[in-house]
């Protein structure tokens, strides 16, 4: 062994610790790969749907000779004769040009929902952006109902996902220890990763499920108080849509949090199964 | 901690690292595999046959569509498509209020027949008010009435080879270069017989207006608004859709858009 390496070596365990435990099992890591693709062209040919009719309302039609909407993306001719794309949220209008409403060069605009790298495809093409989400939204509720009721038998759910009393009371501190970066390599979820897994996994995987079934003409007619759940097929279009919008703020956040944890070890675990806990500290030591 | 173990994780790590940026290099690169001639899309677009039988499964033959009170209408119906079809046939008509109307339904059935507007409008009529969905994502709620679409084929007498019902339009569709094709549509026998599937020739308590399609539009209240055509000219049984438009069964399937619109 080289000088460099034994150093590297060094300072690796000095880094890594503590010992390397099987931390997910390889249908955890299925699933979450599985979810992982399945949501990127969810998403990107979601918004690809969106932009044929860039405006969501509430209720269970589309007002075109009253207003029901909630959130719009659309160009608008301004005083002067330009034009600008605009973003209006519950009535409060804003200018978003260049990303939402209108975008692509100047010379060469687009008017559009979402920009063209934020679909797929990238040109509009309603009738390719429904194939891809289709079969993906197939894939996707297939694996999460495998996920869901073997995670259910096995106590994967209540063990690893729901929160205990313990993990709320500590949530506090968890949260603090999160915002300074500060994290505890166990070889359970903390507190908050239990809160932020099981909201995302029990609350919006199948409500973005749900919401997407009650959107079909056809699903209306076998189950149709399944619309009045969710108070009619444009609220629940508008659901799907906020439902999209937490996913993407959870991945940010989910990712960030892979980088700060360390991303070696974060990307071994996911992907064999294997991760470096923390070494166990019975007395803190100076630096 | 040996040489092969810090390998193995560097490689698993960039792997990761690689593999989840593949998709952030811009979605224009996946373009390519995404034209209606790909084989990629043709392998997503089969999960629309599942689809179409998970539904057939799942929902009853006559499982209607929900029905809305009267109240609920809070807006003329939104056009869409052709809205002024200017077609010569079409305007010849549309001159005399369509009192030379006539539509043809031929095919596999037992006795080709015409209707006039007031033949079919003295058969047994069903109103309904119910939402359309547009494939766009938009819905709006209208009052429809129109004769059921089973008691015409009842009295044509359906041959038992025959699979699906076409309508075929007066309004032609622009394509640029290649011109302009008559609109037309496709059902199989389930929706033709449906209870909700009229052929509609008044909206909110009034005849059907151009812009929806007069004299006659269809209405299968379970799938998107694209299968259900405007200006009907004629109706068709027949047992393939290959002779018709590309062969997909309606105008919107030729360029792409799923035959069975019940999603």
């Amino acid at each position: 062994m080289s000088i460099v390496d034994e150093v590297e070596s060094r300072h690796a365990s000095a880094r890594d610790g503590g010992e390397v435990i099987y931390r997910h099992r390889v249908a955890t890591r299925l699933t979450h790969w599985t979810w992982a693709i399945a949501l990127f062209f969810l998403l990107l040919s979601g918004l690809q749907i969106f932009n044929a009719h860039p405006t969501l309302y509430i209720g269970k039609q589309s007002g075109f000779e009253f207003d029901n909407s909630v959130l719009s993306m659309r160009p608008m001719r301004n005083a002067d004769g330009s034009v600008d794309g605009y973003t209006t949220v519950l009535g409060q209008r804003f200018k978003t040009t260049g990303l939402f409403g209108m975008s692509g060069s100047a010379e060469n605009p687009s008017y559009r929902g979402f920009p063209a790298w934020a679909t797929l495809p990238s040109y509009q093409d309603l009738a390719t952006g429904r194939v891809i989400h289709f079969f993906f939204a197939w894939l996707f509720a297939a694996a999460f109902l495998t996920w869901f009721f073997s995670s259910l038998l096995s106590g994967h759910i209540r063990r690893d996902i729901l929160p205990s009393l313990d993990d709320i009371k500590s949530l506090p501190r968890s949260i603090g220890d999160h915002l300074r970066f500060r994290f505890h390599r166990e070889s359970r979820y903390n507190g908050l990763q239990k809160l932020t897994y099981a909201a995302v996994l029990l609350l919006i995987f199948p409500l973005i499920i749900l919401t997407g079934l009650a959107m079909s003409p056809g699903m209306n007619a076998a189950w149709p108080w399944f619309l009045d759940l969710f108070g009619g097929r444009q609220t629940a279009r508008s659901i799907h849509f906020i439902c999209m919008a937490l996913l993407v703020v959870f991945f940010i956040v989910h990712v960030v949090m892979i980088v700060a944890a360390g991303p070696f070890n974060e990307m071994r675990s996911i992907l064999t199964g294997w991760y470096r806990t923390d070494p166990e500290k019975k007395e803190e030591h100076g630096a | 901690m040996s040489p092969l173990a810090i390998n193995r994780r560097r490689f698993l790590t960039l792997a990761g690292v690689a593999a989840s940026t593949v998709p952030l290099s811009g979605c224009d690169a996946l373009d390519g595999f995404l034209s209606n001639q790909s084989p990629v899309r043709d392998v997503l677009a089969s999960a629309n046959g599942l689809t179409y039988r998970a539904h057939r499964i799942l929902i009853g033959a006559d499982t209607l569509a929900p029905e809305f009170s009267e109240s609920e209408i809070r807006q003329g119906q939104r056009p869409n498509g052709s809205t002024d079809p200017s077609e010569p046939e079409y305007l010849a008509l549309k001159d005399k209020t369509f009192a030379d109307y006539r539509l043809t339904i031929g095919g596999l059935v037992e006795k080709p027949v015409s209707f006039s507007l007031a033949e079919l409008r003295n058969m047994p009529a069903r109103a309904q008010v119910t939402r359309h969905d547009c494939v766009e994502g938009w819905s709006c709620i209208a009052k429809w009435t129109g004769v059921p679409l089973s008691a015409v084929l009842d009295e044509v007498k359906v041959k038992p080879e025959a699979r699906f019902v076409v309508f075929h339009c007066f309004d032609k569709m622009n394509l640029g270069l290649s011109g302009a094709v008559p609109y037309y549509e496709s059902i199989d026998l389930i929706d033709a017989r449906h209870p909700q599937t009229i052929l509609a020739y008044g909206c909110n308590d009034q005849a059907l207006p151009v812009a929806n399609g007069a004299p006659l539009r269809v209405r299968i209240e379970r799938q998107l608004g694209y299968k259900m055509a405007k200006y009907i000219k004629g109706i068709e049984l027949v047992s393939t859709l290959a002779p018709f438009g590309s062969g997909k069964g309606g105008f919107w399937e030729d360029l792409g858009y799923e035959w069975y619109a019940g999603i």
